[in-house]
């Protein structure tokens, strides 16, 4: 299975975290945010959703519970721990500064 | 990973190791459930059943291929990666049996040393009494005097009121070692015992496995409850288990006592050292301790007892309760009590057992052995050193193949852990079979069941669980850290040729042989010291013979003499075998020196001398018969010996000896002066030259002796100085024994240098032990320092065939390679020999008249370890010595 470009496994992580910050949700739930939210254009194949939610519960930045959803339905719902609230702000920064950089860089090859 | 991290990550990873099925089938259920959402999704979207299924699966990507990613992601590669590692560790340790075999060898000593030694620490100070309830709680109790240091006995008066005032403590007993003679059928021996109070079994937790314990009230009154509790051993070994045992009688000491019960097996009673074969209560004291009937008696100082402490409560604030109520005693008391006190000490200084006999043996033990461990580990750490230039190549490669460093650590790391797990075991196999090794080495005695056993329990193999681990990172990282640096090129360059004399990437091993020869030189000192000292301690004269002199009993006591027929007893017997050829001199007292008996003591007072008030007024004295000092070869400086004369009619008499004469008679020949003796006034007929009187080691004190007939004891020991064998001897007083009278039994015949030997068995455990360990430390060095020549050797001999070929002759190289060796060895034992200097000291109370920085026992261990190096370094100079420089030219 081919793994998604560098720049994009960095960003999944972050993009997980915000999704996450705004409500506790299933892995099918944020699946459907992401392709919702990025128009497909990441490529994110729900088979890489699932490494990157494992891997983030692993780091102690997300947390997993059991719950009974709606209409009786057993369902993980995973929600962010405060040191996955930390790690979001540190990454959202890094994100800001890196695109405002490139984008500057983007902007000075135009001019 | 920071500590947060961490702490938010932990239970997740606890969870994925502990339960790895259960995690597993929830990421499957999650996956599943995630296709089922899809499939309603791409159905409410209007595809049909097959189609949505088909589109989520596909969007899905392979199934297993994501639970693998998960997996990994979760990080449950680490138990897979052990399994690996361990594999891969035996796999290396099968290739290379000889290798792997002489490290956990090393290991099996080093840390079966630790665990033995630990072992016997935790049976016999830490946990002696296993079958005893709450024994952490537990203190001796035992009686000091004021100016001295060691414990006396207590008063059985004076224990009652301890019991009786001491709030802190929850129970207090009695438990003092006695002897018993035992007729079972035809057969007569001699058995140890305890008296104890009539709380004993019931405070110690130890329920008497048939019958009863004593009950309250048969600690009470003379001779008035002869009742007796049986050890198991005794039960079987000498009833052969009899199950309708209780309510039969015994005669202990001549004295018919009721069985009332067993002790349960595995109860040896309280009392390091020896496994008791019987208990009797305190009421029965007279027929088991010399000196009559002694528990209305403050003055008489026999009890040994413990106290538990209530929980929470510190040794410190007993002491201080306990030092109050015996000022308060002293006040009240001052004819008996002056100057006395009373003391707690923990279980492992009891001064009344071998406890504290063994303790100072068990502490030097215990930096012995760690420092055979470190010897041991240094010498796995060079071998495994060795071979992790040897693997180089495989290691090179597999960093070349993309292993990471922290995976190549963790299986150095297994690999230490495989040896040193393994060395473990073997090292708590060998502590078990040493655990009785102690009772070998003491010098037995009839009549005596020594006990004293190693203890393995959760602590020692946790302590041991503990040496594995340590061991495991030391022998583990020091190759690590060897190849920390290694070059994924470097095994592609040509092999390049070591210099034997040169520093290099050697110079890890060469500290590690420094290391080991420091070391062992220490433990030399320490052994050549202890050694020293025993041999001083036993040739040293005691201040009488002990080569021609032998010692024995009779019991008169146990066999019911009153004492007018004792008095004719023992003349009679004197007389019979002052008559035999090869007998010199015969005769009584009480005590013989430097046995276990304790002598009495008394206050005493001399016209002229007032002694200063912090002094205790009370000097120990002897009763001893006619020709006493002929008989031990004391020498009297002035006056006479005494003779049949002295006797209960005649006026009271004494000889001091020559502290006591300077002390109280300012050195004047005080023959004729009078001096104050419980109570009456005796003449001083003689001066005797100072010897020793309870141990080797003490310093001279006043003393003094009295006539047997003027302080009379029915069962005194029997010296004889005679010209003839002890068995002869034996065989000749059993005869006379039994000529006068058939029924009596003789104690244990000995002679005083035997006497001597058995009071100093704990200088002589020491010195086995710290040889035994020494010596082994001196072999482990040896192979380490051989290790290291030899690989050198090997490693060079490109340059040793150059330097031949160049014209260098065989004996230059021999030379050569020889003063590396021992500039390592010098090195080594410089460095030991200054910290010797500094931690002989520690030795203390096992060293005898011997300086800790003698100068010749340094000399001797020098001498020892240059000598163990020149033959470790031999063979591989040899080897050197002999290279053939045509053939390394053509290789």
């Amino acid at each position: 299975m081919s793994k998604p470009p560098d720049l994009v496994q960095g960003t999944l992580d972050m993009l997980i975290l915000k999704i996450l910050a705004l409500q506790p949700l299933n892995g099918w739930a944020i699946s459907q945010r992401l392709k919702q939210i990025s128009s497909d254009v990441l490529g994110v194949s729900d088979g890489s959703l699932y490494p990157a939610l494992h891997k983030l519960e692993h780091r102690g930045w997300i947390r997993a519970q059991w719950k009974s959803s709606e209409n009786n339905r057993h369902a993980k719902l995973y929600s962010v721990t405060p040191l996955g609230r930390k790690q979001l702000e540190k990454e959202t920064a890094n994100w800001n500064r890196v695109s405002s950089a490139i984008s500057g860089i983007v902007r000075l090859k135009e001019a | 990973m920071d500590i947060e991290q961490w702490l938010y990550s932990l239970r997740p990873r606890l969870r994925s190791f502990f339960y790895p099925k259960q995690v597993d089938q929830e990421m499957k259920e999650e996956l599943r459930e995630h296709l089922e959402l899809q499939i309603r999704e791409n159905i409410a979207k209007g595809m049909s059943p097959e189609e949505a299924r088909g589109s989520a699966v596909r969007a899905m990507g392979g199934i297993t291929q994501i639970e693998e990613q998960c997996r990994d992601a979760r990080g449950g590669r680490f138990l897979e990666d052990l399994v690996q590692d361990l594999r891969y560790g035996f796999r290396q340790i099968r290739r290379s049996p000889g290798f792997s075999a002489l490290a956990i060898l090393c290991l099996t000593l080093g840390i079966g040393a630790n665990a033995a030694v630990f072992s016997w620490v935790e049976g016999i100070l830490f946990r002696p009494y296993p079958a005893v309830a709450h024994q952490e709680r537990l203190l001796a109790l035992a009686g000091t005097a004021r100016g001295e240091s060691g414990a006396t006995g207590l008063s059985w008066p004076d224990f009652l009121d301890l019991r009786r005032n001491c709030t802190l403590c929850e129970e207090s007993f009695v438990s003092k070692i006695t002897g018993s003679t035992l007729s079972i059928g035809d057969r007569a021996e001699t058995a140890t015992g305890s008296i104890v109070s009539s709380n004993y079994f019931d405070v110690i937790g130890v329920h008497p496995i048939l019958g009863r314990g004593f009950e309250a009230g048969e600690d009470v009154g003379n001779d008035s409850h002869p009742v007796v509790v049986i050890s198991y051993q005794l039960w079987r070994n000498r009833f052969k288990g009899d199950p309708e045992i209780i309510g039969k009688m015994q005669r202990f000491n001549n004295v018919p006592h009721t069985i009332i019960g067993v002790a349960p097996e595995g109860f040896y009673g309280t009392f390091v050292g020896w496994a008791m074969q019987f208990w009797v209560p305190a009421s029965m004291e007279e027929t088991f301790e010399s000196g009559g009937y002694k528990l209305e008696d403050r003055g008489a100082r026999w009890i040994e007892a413990y106290v538990r402490l209530k929980p929470g409560v510190s040794r410190t604030q007993a002491q201080q309760e306990i030092s109050a109520i015996a000022a308060r005693l002293e006040t009240s008391y001052p004819a008996t009590n002056r100057g006395r006190g009373v003391g707690v000490w923990p279980l492992w200084q009891t001064p009344f057992n071998n406890a504290s006999t063994l303790l100072p043996t068990l502490e030097v033990m215990g930096a012995v052995v760690a420092f055979v461990l470190l010897i041991a580990c240094a010498n796995v750490s060079n071998l495994l050193l060795v071979r992790s230039f040897a693997r180089r190549h495989e290691m090179s490669v597999r960093l070349a193949i993309g292993a990471s460093r922290v995976r190549l650590l963790k299986q150095l790391l297994t690999e230490g852990l495989i040896l040193s797990a393994l060395g473990t075991g073997g090292g708590l196999l060998a502590a078990y079979w040493c655990r009785h090794v102690l009772v070998l080495l003491l010098p037995a005695r009839s009549g005596v069941a020594m006990y004293l056993p190693g203890e393995i329990d959760a602590r020692v193999m946790s302590w041991s669980a503990g040496i594995c681990l340590i061991v495991t990172l030391i022998v583990g990282l020091i190759p690590a850290f060897q190849t920390r640096n290694l070059d994924i090129a470097e095994p592609l360059k040509a092999e390049s040729s070591g210099v034997v004399g040169a520093r290099g990437k050697g110079w890890m091993r060469s500290c590690l042989v420094v290391f080991q020869v420091c070391l062992s030189f220490i433990l030399l000192v320490g052994s050549a010291l202890l050694l020293e000292s025993l041999q001083k301690i036993r040739t040293t004269s005691p201040g009488f013979i002990t080569t021609r002199v032998v010692t024995t009993g009779v019991s008169l006591t146990a066999a019911g003499y009153n004492a007018t027929q004792a008095k004719v007893f023992q003349d009679e017997l004197i007389d019979r075998l002052s008559a035999l050829p090869g007998v010199d001199s015969v005769a009584f007292a009480r005590v013989t020196p430097l046995g276990y008996s304790t002598y009495s003591s008394t206050s005493v007072a001399v016209d002229g001398y007032q002694p200063p008030p912090e002094e205790r007024p009370a000097i120990e004295y002897n009763q001893v018969g006619p020709g006493y000092f002929a008989t031990l070869g004391i020498p009297l400086l002035f006056g006479r010996e005494f003779t049949r004369t002295d006797d209960e009619n005649a006026p009271l008499v004494a000889i001091v000896n020559q502290t006591m004469m300077t002390r109280y008679w300012g050195g004047q020949d005080p023959v004729g002066r009078r001096v104050q003796v419980k109570g009456g006034w005796a003449r001083v007929v003689g001066v005797a030259a100072d010897s020793k009187y309870e141990s080797m080691r003490e310093t001279p004190r006043p003393f003094f002796y009295v006539p047997l007939r003027q302080d009379f004891v029915r069962g005194p020991a029997l010296n004889i100085r005679t010209s003839q064998p002890l068995p002869s001897v034996l065989a000749a007083l059993v005869r006379e024994v039994h000529a006068l009278d058939a029924n009596l039994a003789l104690y244990e015949m000995i002679t005083l240098q035997e006497q001597v030997n058995r009071s100093t068995s704990p200088q002589l455990v020491a010195v086995t032990l710290v040889s035994i360990l020494g010596g082994l430390a001196l072999l482990l060095a040896g192979v380490g320092l051989y290790g290291v020549m030899s690989y050198a050797v090997a490693q060079s001999t490109r340059e040793l065939g150059l330097r031949m070929a160049l014209g260098a002759d065989p004996a230059s190289l021999l030379r050569f390679v020889m003063s590396r060796g021992l500039r390592l060895t010098a090195g080594g034992v410089l460095v030991g020999m200054v910290i010797a200097l500094t931690v002989t000291r520690l030795l203390g109370q096992l060293l005898y008249n011997v300086s800790p920085h003698d100068p010749g026992v340094f000399g001797l261990a020098f001498v020892v370890m240059t000598t163990a190096a020149t033959l470790a370094c031999l063979l591989p100079a040899w080897r050197a010595s002999r290279t053939d420089p045509a053939r390394v030219l053509r290789d």
